[in-house]
């Protein structure tokens, strides 16, 4: 890096102490996307709506699944009114840069060309509505990821606000998402330096595990780690990294515990099967070390804090985790106490901001 | 030492002849039905028949004869717990689903029980119809060398659910263990996100299946409704299951109300009813991990050993117990923890 | 020990809450079938506003699809991550021995006689300032009101 360069990117690290990695906004009412479509798209969210694949109804604990202490004042929704965002999330941990990740069913839509005019709704509502007026916050590109070509010109549209950092998916996808059906979103994404996110939640059409419907609401929200997992296996697998050298994924609040012994036992039956996926070359471990970055909520609660440290060795990416709230849902994690006071102060801060800063290029806030 | 999964295979549909009727002979022979489809063992993959037995006559786990000399004598083992998967859930239609199990357990008992004294088994039930499973269970468990019921991990809906729940009644009542085991056909796709497209992504991905049912089997109040209930995840791996409990535990603090009969941390109904095979190990690379691994799963005697056999797991019958298992905790793993949990 | 007083009984019926700032503590006062309960308003868990918290009754089952509800009203769920202590005992659910907020003694006391003591007692050795002054007292000397006690 040139001195200048340098020097900027260190103002830029000491002025950004805390990034909060995942943000979730909706709006008050959801037919206010309307006021950023064409008359015809208006109409259809208002009769037909949005239509998943349906089937995968688990009453969250919460209304919202939020805080039941995050309704603003005026009554509004959770995570809908931007002032009080400001109050109980910014100001109050003293947040630098906070990343919106709004899942508001753009990818699962049966209807593509809805979802893809749904998505660009989406978008154009960051901006006018969050993005222009708050200068500490950063949003995500929404597409409509079922469709390569929809999800691409999205990208392309929008891809190069500096205040967009990164696609946004939902986990439970159709397929896997080292399929290849993805792969042109994946090429978009590449082109315009963005990497891909990928966030709990979601329905694809599938039952939501891997051996059917189960019952209950802890089974659904304690059983997505299983997704994350999937997903993971499936773009080592299928040589993503090999045909897109440059792509980033982020894992959104799948927490991170389970990734130590996938890379164990994705690398032992690798050993074996190795024939079969002639496209890569090196261990899987390899592969996610190098293209995977982890936001930390949930935050793992071992019994022992010591158990918590082991696991980080054992993970040894204490350059790719980043905290996040998950504001305004109820496992949210507080900045003050989710990440353990114990830890090394040079690893509480790259989890805090720095590594988060240096994957998304994040600058101040200019207020 | 105690080898809690061994795999004898069923050569061939005609080798269930003796044991069916002549109504389902007929059937077998008239019909297009050529036995259960089943993905999970690819007959030439690399990992379906290790080096060690590749090759072997006869071919690995067809008889007796074969575990015999290929396994049992070769490593001195005193019991072996044998596991024939066989997809029958696969067979959507109930009753030959049900005959094809019921034959299979008859020839388990005339062709491998009775052949050598070291040989124990598991009952193969049509899973996918818990009330005739039952029945099944009924039947079989007359013989008292069968000690598991054999179910595969991927099933149409996750184990816990109240629809499974006679095969639970039955297997509790006649004291014998279930074991969920590394495959299954049941038709819905092995992810949350659909079709994987490579055996190497199923193979690995079946601990997401594991964790699946585990999660289940808690929130579902299996062990609450079944006290004496003991589950063995075999062929699953083990090395996630402290990242697990941890997980699920945290969960359940905050989640409990929606499944009030679970009204202890959930990570003591694992460490109480469930046990865990030692092959795959997946260990991780560095030799003193694995100690530490199994000591996050928080309880003693949870891990059971097993060859696996015929899989690939190691090149030389020297390497069949790893040599990361902790030397405290051999005695344990080799013997005494399967004596206890399958009253051998 | 500090005494402060928090509310006048009347303004707290059974059902009812009151959060309030003591010597620097966030407390939430609760009236439970017509007895008083004071929690430190931060949970233990990652110190989230516990108080604001709904409140319900206590559900457990012995097998599944059994659903034994009691005390209802009586349970605190942290609007966080629904953490479930009793507000009697400020104890967890899950691990009474170990998990529990700070509880703190309440006692109900007549306006009548916090004027006496007010008159007759140096401050230091009765009442502190709480959200009730003591000019209030003469005002209202029949009325009832509610005491949290901070132990230092």
């Amino acid at each position: 890096m040139t001195e200048a360069a340098t020097r900027v990117a260190v103002e830029s690290r000491t002025a950004i102490s805390l990034v909060d990695g995942d943000i979730h906004i909706q709006p008050a009412n959801r037919l206010d996307f309307g006021r950023y479509m064409t008359a015809h798209w208006r109409r259809h969210l208002e009769t037909f709506g949005g239509r998943g694949p349906g089937g995968a109804s688990y009453p969250r604990a919460n209304k919202y699944a939020a805080r039941s202490d995050s309704y603003p004042p005026n009554g509004k929704p959770p995570g809908s009114d931007l002032d009080f965002l400001r109050h109980q999330l910014l100001d109050t941990w003293n947040i630098d840069i906070g990343v919106l990740n709004p899942l508001l069913g753009a990818g699962g839509q049966r209807n593509l060309e809805f979802g893809a005019a749904l998505a660009t709704a989406i978008n154009e509502w960051q901006f006018a509505e969050w993005l222009d007026p708050e200068p500490r916050l950063r949003g995500s590109v929404v597409v409509e990821y079922e469709d390569g070509e929809l999800a691409a010109e999205e990208i392309h549209r929008v891809g190069d606000d500096p205040r967009l950092v990164h696609v946004l998916l939902s986990i439970r996808t159709a397929e896997p998402m080292g399929r290849r059906k993805y792969w042109p979103m994946y090429e978009a994404a590449v082109a315009h330096d963005l990497p891909v996110g990928v966030h709990f939640g979601g329905s694809g059409g599938s039952p939501i595990t891997g051996t059917g419907f189960p019952s209950f609401y802890i089974e659904d929200h304690a059983g997505m780690p299983t997704v994350f997992q999937s997903q993971v296996i499936s773009l080592v697998c299928e040589g993503v990294f090999e045909r897109f050298p440059d792509l980033k994924i982020v894992l959104i609040e799948g927490g991170f515990g389970w990734l130590p012994s996938l890379m164990w036992r994705l690398d032992e039956a690798y050993g074996r099967l190795r024939e079969e996926v002639p496209a890569l070359r090196r261990l899987p471990s390899e592969y996610i070390r190098e293209h995977f970055w982890i936001t930390t909520q949930p935050m793992e609660e071992p019994p022992r804090v010591t158990q918590l440290e082991r696991l980080l060795d054992q993970l040894n990416m204490n350059d790719r985790l980043m905290f996040a709230t998950d504001y305004p849902h109820w496992d949210f994690d507080a900045p003050d106490h989710a990440i353990p006071g114990r830890l090394p102060a040079d690893l509480k801060a790259a989890i805090r901001a720095e590594n988060a800063v240096r994957l998304y290029g994040l600058r101040p806030a200019e207020a | 030492m105690i080898d809690c999964d061994v795999h004898n295979s069923v050569p061939s549909l005609p080798a269930l002849y003796p044991y069916l009727s002549e109504h389902w002979v007929e059937y077998c022979r008239q019909s297009a039905f050529g036995g259960p489809a089943d993905s999970a063992y690819p007959a030439h993959a690399p990992t379906s028949v290790g080096p060690l037995w590749r090759g072997a006559k006869p071919a690995p786990g067809t008889s007796a004869g074969a575990v015999v000399e290929q396994l049992l004598d070769p490593l001195g083992v005193e019991l072996a717990i044998l596991n024939c998967v066989y997809a029958v859930e696969s067979i959507h239609n109930p009753d030959t689903a049900a005959a094809m199990s019921a034959a299979v357990n008859d020839w388990q008992i005339a062709e491998w029980l009775d052949a050598d004294h070291r040989f124990r088994a598991s009952v193969v039930v049509p899973s996918a119809q818990p009330e005739m499973a039952a029945r099944e269970i009924e039947r079989a468990a007359a013989d008292r060398r069968f000690v598991q019921v054999l179910l595969p991990v991927r099933s149409a809906m996750p184990y816990g659910n109240r629809h499974y729940h006679p095969i639970f009644e039955a297997a509790e009542r006649h004291g014998l263990a279930v074991g969920l085991h590394f495959g299954g056909a049941p038709g819905n796709p092995p992810t949350g996100a659909g079709w994987p497209s490579y055996y190497l992504e199923e193979y690995a991905g079946m601990a997401q299946i594991f964790q699946t049912q585990i999660l289940s089997m808690i929130s579902e109040g299996l062990f609450d409704r079944f006290p004496d209930l003991r589950i063995a995840c075999i062929e699953g791996g083990f090395t996630w299951l402290p990242s697990l409990l941890w997980r699920i535990d945290k969960e359940w603090k905050g989640l409990r109300r929606d499944v009030p009969w679970v009204r202890e941390e959930p990570s003591h109904y694992v460490h109480k009813h469930m046990r865990f095979t030692t092959r795959p190990l997946d260990a991780p690379p560095d030799p003193g991990g694995l100690a530490d691994v199994i000591d996050d799963i928080g309880a003693e005697g949870m891990l059971l050993f097993a060859t696996d056999y015929p899989h690939w797991h190691f090149d030389r019958i020297e390497d069949a117990i790893p040599a990361a298992l902790p030397e405290r905790l051999r005695a344990g793993i080799l013997r005494d923890n399967a004596r206890v949990f399958y009253g051998l | 020990m500090p005494r402060h007083v928090v509310a006048r009984v009347d303004e707290l019926p059974p059902g009812a809450r009151t959060i309030v700032e003591i010597a620097g503590r966030s407390i939430g006062v609760f009236n439970i079938k017509g007895e008083f309960f004071a929690l430190r308003n931060r949970c233990p868990h990652q110190g989230g506003p516990l108080c604001t918290g709904r409140l319900s009754g206590f559900l457990m089952g012995t097998t599944p699809g059994e659903y034994n509800y009691s005390r209802p009203g009586e349970i605190l769920r942290c609007p966080w991550h629904g953490w479930e202590f009793d507000v009697r005992t400020g104890q967890s659910w899950f691990d009474p021995a170990k998990t529990r907020v700070r509880s703190y003694p309440v006692e109900v006391v007549a306006g009548s006689q916090l004027v006496a003591e007010a008159a007759e007692a140096p401050p230091a050795a009765g009442l502190l300032p709480g959200p009730y002054t003591a000019e209030t007292y003469p005002a209202s000397v029949e009325n009832e009101y509610v005491i949290v006690e901070l132990s230092t």
